[in-house]
Formats: C-alpha cells, structure tokens, sequence
C-alpha cells in the first residue's frame, strides 16, 4: 500500500484563522468505529466545521464483483457490512432475483426474515453498547450485549458453517436447509434475548448519565433527515414513519403483525431509544416466524447457480437492513456477470448529514453523534 | 404511483421545451425509467420532488454507468442492383454506438410510499463532454453520491457544492469503475 | 429521584457479577487453549481434497475439472492438468490434477468450492489453528488432500448423504457394465 495519506484539510488552509484549531480525529480513533476520520475545526471545543474523509478501508467492491460471476458475489456482500452479514446476502439476492425473474420457496423465505431480524437483534444490541462505551460507560453494556451476540452467532454457525461471514442465502432460496433442533435452540435464544432487554433498559435507559448526555444532542430534523437520504433507525427517530419492510413488505413481510417505532425529537437519545423498541419489534416477528415455519424446499430447484445469465436489463432491490435502507443496483447485458453493480450503502448516506448534527455540539459530543448513526466502515468505504 | 408515461407527460406540460424519452428496461423486474436533457434536470427534479401527488421526496440511490462505444452488427435490408435487376438482400451491416456516461437516480416518495422512479442524465462523450447538472441542491443524499460518481467515473457535476474525491485519494488521476479502467503497473491495484 | 437510574444500573451489574458464579447462561467465556468447544459440524475453514483408498494423491477423487477455479470468488486456486487419464469410482476415464494449489493467504473460506465440485471432491475443513513458524502460505495437493474418513469425521451428516449418493451411482454403473456384458438373448 503505497498510497499517498490524504492531505489534512483538503478543502484548503484558510479555515484555521484565528482561535480556531482544526483536529484530525481518525482514521484510528477508537470512537470512529473502524478506519474514519473527521476534520473537526474547534472554536474552543464547540464544532465550527467538520468534514469526513472517507477511503482507508476502500477496495472496490464493485468493481470485483462486476469481475465475478453472480454466485461469486455472494461470499463479498458479507464484508461490506461484517456485522450484519445475513442482512446484506438478502439484499444482494434479492436484487438478483428480481433481475432474473427467480421465485423463492416459502421456507427459505422465512428462514430469511428469522435470520434477517436476529442479525437486526444483534446489531442493534451491539450499537447501544459501542454507544455507551463512547459515552464512557467502558466494557459492561457492550460486554453484555456480546454475549447475547455470541449466542445468536453460535446459531449462525450451526446454520451456515460460519459466525460472521455466512455465505448464507443464495437466489431462489438458501444454501442449506436448518439443522436438526435449531428452530428450538432460536426460539429458546430469542426468549432470552427478550429478558436480556429488559435487563439491558434497567441497566441503561433509565441512568441519568446516560439521558443527560444524549438528550438534545445531535437533533436531526425532520425535512432534512428525508432530503439527506437517512435511512433505517435514524430517521424514525426524527419522526418519519419509512420501514421497508413496511412500504415494499419484501419477502413475506406482509404477513408479521409488529410496528414500527418512532421517535420525537430526532436526537441521539431517541436514536438510541428506538433501537431498543425495534429489538421488541424483532422479537415479536421471529416468534411469529417461528411458529409458522413450513416445511418443504430450501431452493428453487430449477434455479442456475452456476452460469446464471439473466436477460439484459436492470433491476434495483432494497431491504431494511438494520442500517438503514440497503440496495443493489444490478445491469445485465445477458453474460455470466453482471455489467454493473452497485450497492447503496446505507452508513455512507447517513453521514451526509453528520456535520449539520454536531455543529454548535461539544467534541465529545462528536463521538456520541456518530456513534448513535451506526456506521460501519466496511460498508461506507466500500 | 402514476405510470412512467404519465409522469413524463406532466413533466413536459409543466416544462416546456424538456426533451424526455422513456427507456424500456426487458428485465422482469420491470424498472424503466425516464431520461432528461441537461437543460432542465433540475427543474424536472424540482418539480419532482415537489408535485404535491408526485412528491418524490427521497433520492435513495444516485450511480453512475460506463457505457464505451460498442458496434453492434445486425442484418440490414438492403436494396441493390445485380445485374441491372433491383433486388433486396439482406447485409451484415455495423452500427456504432457512440459511448457515453450515465446517471442513474432512483427516487422514492417517503411522504406517499411509493417508487421507484428512476431518472437517468446521459453526458455527451466519454472524454470532454462529462457534464452534468447535480441533483444535489434537489435532494442533499445525491451529496456523496454524486461525489463518488465523480471519483469512479469521472462524471463532473455543476453546482455540486464540494465536487472532490471520495474514495480514491486526491492525487489520483483514473477512474478505477470505467470499463477501460487498467491499473497503473506501479500501483496498488493489480488485476 | 436523581441517582435512581445509576442504583438500578449497579444492582443489574451486581446481578450479572453474582449470577456468573452459578448460571452458565451469564458466563459464556471459554478459556481457550485449556478448554475447547466442540466445533459445529457445519463449521468450516479452508478447503481440502477427499482422497479415497491408502493413496493420498493416487486415491484423489479431483478430477482437474476446474470448476472450482473457475467460480472461487477470490481466484486462489490453481489448477494444471495431467496428461494421464485414470479410471474412477464408476470406471470411467478421467483426468487429475498435476497440481493443486490453494493460496490461503487469499483464501476466504466461502465455501463455494465445495458447493460447486460435481465429484465431491473438494470439501471444507475445520482446521483453525494453523498458525506456524514458516510462511508458506500456498497449499500444494500433498498438504491439502486428506481421506474420506476424516471427512466423516469432521462433517457426519453432509459425509454420509455423500456416501450414500457415491455407493448407489457405483450400483448403477457396475448393473449397467454387467447388462453391456452379457449379450442380449432374444
């Protein structure tokens, strides 16, 4: 890696006149969530000016996926967001499935919406406990919500063969059907995730240094939140009623009775706060689902792995991953690979709007702002 | 959702002069979507987004698209005289298609739910001619987006407010998501 | 009452602390290398190659299709064939590999190698610690080919359906051969 490191302030020198100091804050600050940075300019330590520099964790993903073919794809959209690997597989595949017209037996459909809220479980347990570990509260509620992870991942694994990384589900369906007894080890799991949250909100909503730091803090309005693109729980915070799971009821959506949570103010308390209430949401769809659970086919068995050549056209599919709104943009011009792939990262466009949320704030505060956006660099890089 | 066609209608009566054209997408997914000219994208955008039963208020994804001058053969029907006698025989005959770059925007309406919409701008060539209106002062998500459309593809944006790299790093000169992208010997990125 | 949030958050803590001496739920922590946990059958790590027999690279059942070089999404196998044709479990002619190499360091352990082999030849290890003092990083056939045994071993269920599939194509293949034998009797 012989790059050249960007230069400190690449929108020039000028904005440094006077009192003001201009703080590089990343690639590797243990609040930035992995390799970001923000050039922070400081009047004292109020936010007059920030600007993030992105690229330390780009490789093109797109470009090597526009190399591979359809099924070679798969196993990279694990790494775009390492966390939520299930989450990003389904977009991916389902983007496919609509470019090539491919129907998905109604077991793997559930599979999909059991795994797809777990992943959003567990991320969303792990962003509150990054959160308060940028707040100061080190180690206990992070610690706390890696356990309960762990578990879900150990069900991942007896699934797909690998915790994090899954490979999981393919177009038309998914790669193997669930092993013996693990609908009960779920089910078991979930119910006590459930009490882990309760425990979870003792623990943390109610403390006063918790809502005394976050409250008020970083407020995302309304207009903006919708014209900035924010996606997922961060602009439900700021009062915008957009699940995907909603509006497009992808999969089989349609048939989970759960609401969606909205917050009020749109600040980083609510932020947090909606994440806990969509974790009940969670909950309350994988009982639902694993209750219903059918029998039958994992995959479409008339379905091309191998050599899939979809028709020249183009098809853009989109999930509500537990980031925000995640999509493929996918161009065939009928070979083995596709003629363009694009993904739509979510964490990238949440933080357009991160400047306008920390300016006047602290530069603790700056922390805590980005932490509540829930980013993860893998995919904001790319 | 108003069908494409008539979404382009409205677009046209509202502004006068829009050349617009509607491009047939043969995917089951069933996507097309609507080109504009430069000279009013972002009038049509604002009136996109504003139209109070259009109300496309959300850009959720704005890319780019390398299209390189490619000859398609078909057969022609032509008519020629043979032996003073007209006939008509069918010609393999080539047919350039000029290359060009392309902007791709899906918009959504979080106000009505529903999309997608997608808009398409199509700069002139691949080398000089990269131009195109930024949708930016429309919808700020087309921020990034745009900015990475720039550094992947070389797609200039006017009235972006700050047009830099944002993945490649700034003394980078290529743009690595072009179909003719080779990466240089002595860098990073080896194929 | 101010302070309230802070008392309930310690008595939580002080739960955890005091629930980890008794209730496996609350302690997950597994002192590794001292304890291990079982490994998950479907478990995998990087690839390896069944042979069947004693003969670890004369019994190899790959037969250089290359298909798995084709689809690996990280490009990290290699694959030359051999000029010699051998036959195989059902008899029939094949190809095999003159060299097999697996760069690990490039390796991402997706497992669609073995999703793709027709011959159910390449198959996912479980091997985690492969940590050592040299830096060959490149597995050759020799390193990579392991017996059918240990491939029962590692993955029990996925083995035995295989098995089971290989025994009953080799039924048909010898009933077939013996029905191309015996001339037809009017």
């Amino acid at each position: 890696m012989n790059a050249p490191p960007p230069p400190l302030a690449p929108t020039g020198r000028s904005q440094t006149a006077g009192d003001l100091l201009e703080v590089s804050m990343g690639p590797h600050h243990p609040s930035t969530h992995g390799v970001f940075r923000m050039n922070v300019v400081l009047d004292g330590e109020t936010v007059v000016k920030l600007t993030p520099v992105f690229g330390y964790l780009h490789r093109n993903h797109e470009k090597i996926a526009e190399k591979n073919s359809y099924l070679g794809s798969i196993p990279y959209t694990d790494r775009l967001d390492y966390i939520c690997s299930m989450t990003n597989n389904w977009a991916y595949v389902l983007s496919v499935e609509k470019l090539a017209g491919i129907a998905v037996p109604e077991r793997a459909e559930y599979i999909r919406v059991i795994v797809g809220e777990m992943t959003r479980l567990f991320n969303h347990a792990c962003l509150a406990g990054f959160l308060l570990q940028d707040m100061g509260a080190l180690g206990t509620p992070l610690m706390y919500a890696f356990r309960e992870r762990e578990k879900i991942l150990d069900l991942f694994e007896a699934l797909s063969g690998s915790r994090m990384m899954c490979n999981y589900m393919r177009f038309g369906g998914c790669r193997c059907d669930l092993p013996e007894g693990w609908p009960e080890k779920a089910a078991r799991i979930g119910a006590g995730f459930e009490s882990f949250l309760d425990e979870f909100e003792a623990l943390l909503t109610g403390n006063e240094i918790l809502r005394a730091r976050s409250e008020g803090v970083g407020v995302l309005p309304r207009e903006l939140a919708v014209n900035a693109g924010v996606t997922g729980p961060g602009l439900r915070a700021s009062g915008v009623n957009y699940d995907i799971r909603k509006v497009d009821k992808y999969g089989i959506y349609d048939r989970f009775k759960f609401r969606v949570p909205l917050g009020e103010r749109g600040d980083v308390f609510d932020r947090y706060m909606v994440r806990i209430l969509e974790m009940r949401e969670s909950l309350m769809i994988l009982n639902q689902a694993l209750h219903d659970l059918p029998d039958g086919a994992i995959i479409d068995p008339k379905v091309r792995l191998r050599n899939l050549r979809p028709k020249a056209g183009e098809a853009y599919g989109r999930i509500e991953s537990p980031k925000g709104e995640l999509g493929f943009y996918l161009i065939s011009d009928g070979g083995p690979i596709p003629y363009r792939y694009r993904v739509r990262p979510p964490s990238l466009i949440n933080l357009t709007v991160l400047e306008d949320m920390c300016m006047g704030h602290t530069i603790a505060d700056v922390v805590i702002i980005l932490g509540s956006i829930d980013i993860v660099l893998g995919e904001v890089d790319r | 959702m108003q069908t494409l066609e008539q979404i382009k209608d409205r677009i046209a009566a509202a502004l006068p002069g829009a050349r617009l054209a509607v491009i047939a997408n043969a995917s089951p997914a069933g996507q097309p979507s609507l080109l504009l000219d430069h000279e009013h994208a972002l009038e049509a955008a604002r009136f996109l987004r504003d139209a109070p039963e259009l109300r496309f208020d959300y850009a959720s994804n704005a890319t780019g698209v390398d299209w390189p001058e490619r000859t398609v053969k078909e057969r022609v029907k032509v008519k020629k005289m043979i032996d003073g006698v007209e006939k008509e025989t069918e010609e393999l005959a080539e047919r350039k298609i000029p290359g060009c770059l392309e902007a791709v925007y899906h918009l959504y309406s979080m106000e009505l739910g529903h999309g997608p919409l997608i808009i398409r701008l199509r700069t002139g060539n691949r080398t000089d001619r990269v131009t195109l209106p930024s949708l930016t002062p429309v919808w700020r998500s087309c921020e990034f987006q745009e900015r990475e459309i720039f550094d992947l593809f070389g797609i200039v944006f006017e009235g972006h407010p700050d047009l830099r790299r944002i993945l490649m790093w700034d003394g980078f000169e290529d743009h690595p998501m072009r179909k003719d992208y080779a990466p240089a010997a002595s860098g990073e990125a080896k194929a | 009452m101010l302070g309230l949030g802070i008392l309930k958050g310690f008595m939580e803590t002080g739960r955890n602390f005091c629930g980890s001496y008794y209730d496996p739920e609350r302690l997950t922590t597994v002192q590794y290398p001292e304890e291990r946990l079982e490994p998950q059958a479907n478990a995998r790590t990087i690839p390896f190659l069944i042979y069947d027999g004693s003969d670890p690279i004369g019994g190899l059942r790959c037969t250089a299709c290359t298909i798995c070089e084709q689809e690996c999404p990280a490009h990290c196998i290699e694959i030359v064939k051999d000029t010699a044709k051998k036959p195989d479990y059902l008899g029939k002619m094949q190809l095999h590999p003159k060299v097999f190499d697996i760069d690990t360091a490039v390796c991402m352990e997706c497992g669609i190698c073995a999703e793709v082999c027709p011959f159910d030849s390449i198959k996912m290890d479980q091997v985690f610690e492969r940590a050592g003092s040299h830096r060959r990083l490149t597995l050759h056939k020799d390193d990579l080919s392991k017996s059918n045994e240990y491939y029962n071993k590692i993955h029990p269920a996925e083995a035995a359906a295989v098995d089971a599939a290989r025994a009953e194509e080799q039924k048909k293949a010898q009933a077939r051969k013996a029905a191309a034998a015996v001339p037809a009797t009017p």
